[in-house]
């Protein structure tokens, strides 16, 4: 087995992408959503804001595929622009939890005394819930869109900070480290190099997961009404107004919830296949 | 003293490394002194627990001594900042057991060195890659293998590439903690050769830790045997081989696996087990395994007395039993 | 699979020596990955003969630990059997095919007349239970005794491998011992049932060397005083020299040579088993007077992967004495003295 090194050719990122059939189906989910949102302006057949008072609550149809809400504007283009926003909501959340995270997990990794307080606030955020947190703290600073980012990259910032931390705490004690510290390579660099470049499969898995989250609560707080403006469509604030008409067209809730459940879906596929993939143990036997 | 010698490169006295446990301090090492000349190679032998791994990286300050000192070229290394340490950094290096983990493995080789390089500012551009391929011939691998990441590599290939990070900063004295023990016998006799060769040809002073008594005997000029983080005894390699004067260098040799079933040896098999350096024997440390201890061994912790040229033991019954 | 719960006499039993316990002939254990096998142990030869100790010697990637796994079938998938057989002899003078034995029987004959111990003992040992309750389970899974019986039993086990207070010893568990002891506590549980035969895969290789010496000291002791045959297999030839009365050196899934220790090492009769020999450092070899050293005669190159092994003998790209029928042809186990056998064509040169 040590000379196994000749015959082996690293296989090519796509085959491995196609071997793993939860991967492909995400991230083909996953392309589709995005390629809409960011092309709704030709996509859409309808502006997403054209109101059309006579066309009120019209069934899904051949002229409005997705029907019309309680201003007759078409539910399927403005699902599609909705993307947009809720999309870029779940990744910037995911962007700031990814930046505070990584950064606090390492430092506590690193030095004993910041890890003291760290390890303290991170264990007294995750104590409370997601969406509560998330709650009193748009609240605390305001509702907006920024906020709602801000709110949730906070929330979301400890579960990477204890993944980054953890790791960083054995990769710090491997030989490798040593070696580094004992040619005078920087700290700094240890860091960067060294141990955040052997964390990237674990933080990007994870990170798959936080953009989920922050989605689903980006809906859950746009539809509590502690989100995003009402006017502005995001798939939760389009579900919180179709709230009221339930009843009577349910098609308003219906179709935005069901984006949401397939990016959802798609990325938890995505994080899973992810997994798998980067998980040496898993992929030496292929 | 001898430390004042021009000859003497490295002089280790009084080092000491405790840690904390959570069931209370622990030495690890206590107080270990050598010395090592320039161009020799200086082996440690030890079990585990004996402390021969820590008292190499405490030198190497990567893990803080807690007392004594480390004498580089006339300079205390224990002494200095982290910052005044660097240019020593490059004076010293460590090779690893473990070929696996002692690479980062999301690295190509030639990075793997480069970082070497990059970190010192000894070659930039082309310059730097030469040198990277220079490097890489110097240990038996070839230009294209800087490509490549370090799982492409066997066992022995991969202990090249780590020499080969050591050897890009042009150090004067190498530590190498267990270099061979990970490899296969075939392999361990090519990389012993490797690190012989470059011993000579560079001129190079090392430290080879080690519990393999056969491979220290074959390559090192002196040893310092340690036991529970003492040192029991150290001389010239041939002395305490052809006469050894500590009772547990004896059982050492007696119990080392020879390759040859004609060879008749002394039995001298140690009864127990290795205590726990959580609570060591009070006196000798090694007292309570000895086949000649005494009521005096627990009462003092035996002086190293010199018996030869270089050559000293820590037992107090040495001349009454083996002169 | 293809094998019988029952398995009678057969004819060919009767080709096992009396003074052999067991003999494995041309076994093959391949590891089969999608359309690609690995053959770990491929034809390999071996004969153990009562009451002593064959040790089996390679490096990595030789198939010595395979081929004890495969005789005590206990391979993890995918490996399996494909071919060969082991013959072996029980208690009661049958001759048992191990290759093809059904479950049941193996399970009644793992533990009671073939038992195994492991290179590190803290993992082969329940953590949760003591080590007098494993002894006891062990003996009483084979025998019909009582707890007190049974207690009784795993208290002289304990005794006999030389535990100091082994009446508090029983009452504790694995982590509260050293390695020494959890080997030792490893062999008492081996042990337990009496066995025939022990087979050891580096049982002191992740012990220091003065517990090694211990160990198999108590090893020699046992083998004496209960008469039972060792399959020890190991990567160091000095444990080799110090424990083994017959040797088998294992290549890249075969035998490559099987003698006498002391023909072994006094007369190798086949270049990789020679090269091994002489890339140990031997300080009385290697060193002049003047202390000067000398440079070992390391094997060049690396073992070769099981999955890409070369057409002919499968030593010949790394071996000093190759010629061109060498990368024909795999070579054959030749006679190269008396019981001395060797898969060399070329070993009259040595």
């Amino acid at each position: 087995m040590a000379a196994a090194s000749d015959a082996y050719a690293p296989p090519r990122l796509l085959t491995l992408i196609l071997q793993r059939k939860t991967l492909a189906v995400g991230l083909l989910i996953l392309a589709v959503v995005t390629l809409l949102a960011v092309l709704a302006p030709l996509v859409a057949p309808y502006s997403p804001s054209k109101l059309s008072i006579v066309n009120r609550l019209k069934p899904p149809g051949a002229e409005w595929f997705f029907g019309t809400d309680e201003f007759g504007r078409d539910i399927f283009s403005r699902t599609i622009y909705a993307g947009q926003l809720s999309l870029l909501v779940g990744a910037a959340a995911t962007a700031f939890a990814c930046v505070v995270g990584i950064a606090l997990g390492i430092v506590a990794g690193f030095f004993r005394k910041a890890d003291a307080l760290v390890s303290r606030v991170v264990d007294a955020m995750m104590a409370f819930p997601d969406i509560l947190l998330a709650i009193a703290l748009v609240a605390a600073l305001g509702p907006s869109l920024a906020t709602v980012i801000v709110a949730l990259g906070i929330v979301y910032a400890p579960r990477l900070a204890r993944i980054v931390r953890a790791s960083t705490l054995v990769i710090r004690e491997l030989p490798y480290v040593e070696a580094a510290r004992a040619l005078g390579v920087p700290t700094w660099r240890i860091m960067t190099r060294h141990v955040l470049r052997n964390l990237v499969s674990p933080i990007l898995v994870q990170a798959t997961f936080i953009f989920a989250y922050a989605m689903l609560a980006e809906a859950g707080l746009s539809f509590l009404g502690v989100g995003v403006s009402p006017e502005i469509p995001t798939w939760g604030t389009m579900i919180a107004s179709g709230r009221q008409y339930v009843g009577q067209a349910d098609w308003m809730t219906v179709f935005p919830g069901i984006a949401i459940v397939l990016t959802v879906l798609s990325l938890q596929l995505v994080g899973d296949g992810l997994r798998d993939l980067l998980d040496p143990r898993l992929r030496k036997d292929l | 003293m001898r430390s004042s010698d021009n000859n003497v490169l490295l002089s280790v006295r009084g080092l000491v490394k405790q840690f904390a446990t959570k069931s209370g301090p622990v030495k690890a090492v206590d107080g270990v002194s050598f010395e090592v000349g320039r161009g020799q190679i200086l082996g440690i032998v030890g079990e585990s627990g004996s402390g021969k791994t820590t008292a190499g990286r405490a030198v190497l300050r990567l893990v803080e001594p807690t007392s004594g000192e480390a004498v580089f070229d006339g300079v205390d290394l224990f002494g200095l900042s982290e910052k005044e340490l660097r240019p020593y950094r490059r004076r010293m290096q460590i090779i690893f057991q473990d070929p696996y983990s002692s690479l980062n493995p999301r690295m190509r080789v030639g990075d793997i060195i480069g970082e070497a390089i990059d970190t010192h500012g000894l070659a930039k551009g082309a310059a730097r890659r030469v040198r990277i391929e220079e490097l890489l011939a110097r240990v038996g691998l070839s230009a294209e293998h800087a490509r490549r990441y370090p799982n492409e590599f066997s066992g022995g290939q991969r202990q090249r590439i780590g020499i080969a990070r050591a050897l890009a900063v042009e150090p004067e004295l190498i530590i190498a903690d267990e270099p061979v023990s990970a490899l296969d016998v075939s392999v361990q006799s090519q990389v012993l050769n490797l690190i012989q060769e470059l011993q000579r040809e560079l001129g190079l002073t090392m430290v080879f830790i080690s519990h393999d008594l056969t491979v220290v005997e074959y390559l090192c000029d002196e040893i310092v045997v340690l036991y529970l983080g003492r040192v029991m005894e150290k001389g010239p390699s041939r002395a305490v081989h052809a006469a050894p004067r500590h009772p547990y260098t004896r059982a050492l040799l007696a119990t080392a696996p020879i390759p040859d079933p004609t060879v008749k040896r002394e039995r001298v098999i140690l009864q127990g087990d290795i205590p726990s350096p959580l609570d060591p024997p009070s006196g000798c440390v090694f007292r309570t395994r000895c086949p000649h201890a005494t009521e005096a061994c627990a009462k003092v912790v035996p002086p190293a007395e010199e018996v030869g040229p270089g050559h000293s033991v820590a037992c107090i019954r040495h001349a009454e039993l083996f002169s | 699979m293809a094998h019988s719960a029952a398995v009678p006499v057969r004819p060919e039993a009767a080709m096992l020596a009396d003074d052999v316990m067991l003999k494995a002939d041309d076994l093959q254990t391949h590891f089969i990955m999608g359309s690609r096998a690995a053959k770990s142990v491929d034809g390999v030869s071996l004969t153990v003969r009562r009451g002593e100790t064959l040790a089996v010697v390679g490096e990595s990637g030789s198939g010595k630990s395979v081929t004890s796994l495969s005789i005590m079938r206990l391979l993890a998938h995918p490996g399996r059997i494909v071919g060969g057989r082991i013959l072996y002899r029980l208690r009661d003078g049958t001759v048992v095919d191990l290759a093809t034995t059904g479950q049941k029987l193996m399970r009644s004959i793992r533990g009671r007349e073939i038992a195994m111990i492991f290179q590190e003992p803290m993992t082969s040992l329940n953590p949760l239970f003591t080590v007098g309750d494993q002894i006891m389970e062990m003996v009483r899974l084979h025998e019909p005794v009582s707890r007190n019986e049974a207690r009784a039993r795993a208290l002289e086990m304990l005794e006999l491998v030389e535990i100091p207070a082994a009446a508090k010893r029983l009452d504790q568990y694995p982590h509260e011992m050293s390695g020494g002891m959890r080997q030792r506590v490893m062999i008492a549980l081996a042990l337990a049932c009496r066995p025939a035969l022990l087979i050891a895969d580096e049982p002191t290789t992740a012990l220091d060397v003065t517990i090694q010496a211990q160990i198999l000291d108590l090893m020699r002791r046992l083998q004496r005083e209960i008469g039972m045959s060792i399959l020890f297999v190991t990567h160091n030839l000095g444990v080799v020299a110090e424990i083994a009365h017959e040797v088998a050196v294992m290549y890249a899934g075969r035998v490559v040579e099987q003698a006498s220790v002391t023909d072994l090492f006094a007369r190798p009769k086949h270049p990789y088993t020679k090269g091994l020999l002489a890339c140990i450092p031997d300080p009385k070899r290697d060193r002049a007077t003047d202390g000067s050293r000398r440079m070992l005669d390391p094997i060049p190159g690396s073992v070769p992967s099981i999955m890409a092994l070369p057409r002919g003998c499968s030593f010949a790209p790394r071996c000093p004495l190759v010629e061109p029928a060498c990368e024909a042809e795999p070579p054959v186990l030749e006679r190269a003295g008396v019981n001395h056998l060797t898969r060399c064509r070329r070993h009259e040169l040595l």
